[in-house]
């Protein structure tokens, strides 16, 4: 049960900039509207985030000088997402994930 | 939920979805979902090396799961604070747009408790509310109070628990356990593009084909992380752009 200051700090700089995005809008929505191009960049935002952030850690930048595929992940990832397609729940979608990224790596 | 919902839709929308109470039992149905994730990034946090007061403290401050899975990712590749916050920035600036949709709902409502509206704002919680606001036209207050601090005190309690489950668990890596923010992502990814109508899917498939290109070829001159500010940047352009 211990931390530094140094990850104190670290945690409430993280927390200002989680919140600003999350209230401003509440904030200011009275007197201020975005430019509509704006909003659909942001709209864009969450599908290109999330699927960046899916293939970061699908490649493996470290092994070699040639980036290629981390495979036991990719082997994971092709049956967790046809799971998430066909059930589109969060919920089922994280633990069969877990359980097949345990077997793949108890097999290979 | 929609049952409930549909049944006093005539007599009482406004004695019972005005009341908190009834945004609590709106938010059960997402509670699972709370529960899995905040569990598995207690574990992962243990992995990671942060302290069971260092989970409880990202929890309570940050709330936010994405940004938190991917402050320990980021922790032990050692990233620099600067970088660190930086990315949880650029992760979290969805809710910006959340925040934007929700907002003009609550105006009637006083700065303060408009800033509380905004402050437990969350993927799982704007995804209720907009379905809420669809169904019956009009939220309240203490309607949209109940289902956030009902979705804010069970993340807390999963996350710590997590935390204290993961001083058992030597290895989470062995369970797969860090795959579950893989998962979540992959999960959220096809929520969102199932959410997205039938005339724009292709376009979004193909958004998602220039990200894998522009991510491959980033990763050979900057770090993964970096990678993804860049390339989430590029294609939501790329989005704009191309969008007809």
């Amino acid at each position: 049960m211990t931390t530094t200051a140094y990850m104190v700090w670290l945690i409430i700089g993280c927390a200002l900039v989680t919140w600003l995005p999350r209230v401003i809008p509440f904030i200011f929505v009275r007197s201020v509207t975005l430019p509509d191009v704006a909003l659909k960049w942001l709209s864009y935002i969450p599908v290109c985030i999330l699927s960046a952030l899916v293939i970061e850690n699908l490649i493996d930048t470290e092994s070699s000088k040639v980036v290629t595929l981390d495979w036991p992940v990719f082997i994971t990832f092709v049956p967790t997402l046809l799971i998430a397609l066909i059930t589109k729940s969060l919920s089922i979608t994280v633990v069969a994930g877990v359980i097949i990224m345990a077997a793949v790596r108890f097999f290979m | 939920m929609t049952s409930t919902t549909e049944l006093h839709k005539d007599q009482a929308t406004s004695s019972s979805n005005d009341r908190f109470i009834q945004g609590v039992k709106d938010c059960v149905p997402t509670l699972l979902g709370y529960i899995s994730i905040g569990l598995a990034f207690g574990v992962v946090g243990s992995a990671s090396g942060l302290s069971v007061l260092e989970i409880a403290l990202l929890t309570i401050l940050i709330y936010a799961g994405s940004a938190q899975f991917i402050f320990c990712a980021l922790l032990l590749t050692s990233s620099p604070a600067s970088a660190i916050i930086v990315t949880i920035f650029v992760v979290n600036l969805r809710h910006l747009l959340m925040s934007l949709t929700l907002a003009p709902h609550f105006t009637r409502y006083s700065m303060l408790r408009n800033v509380g509206f905004g402050t437990l704002l969350t993927d799982e919680t704007f995804g209720v509310a907009v379905t809420k606001q669809m169904q019956t036209g009009k939220l309240y207050g203490k309607w949209m109070d109940g289902l956030n601090l009902t979705a804010y005190i069970f993340w807390i309690l999963s996350c710590v628990s997590g935390a204290f489950l993961g001083q058992w668990v030597a290895n989470p890596e062995q369970w797969g356990l860090d795959f579950a923010l893989v998962a979540m992502f992959v999960a959220l990814l096809v929520l969102q593009l199932s959410s997205v109508g039938k005339s724009k899917i292709m376009h979004y498939i193909k958004l998602i084909g220039y990200m894998a290109v522009i991510m491959y070829g980033l990763s050979y001159i900057v770090p993964s992380h970096v990678a993804v500010l860049l390339a989430t940047v590029i294609v939501a352009t790329i989005g704009v752009v191309t969008d007809k």
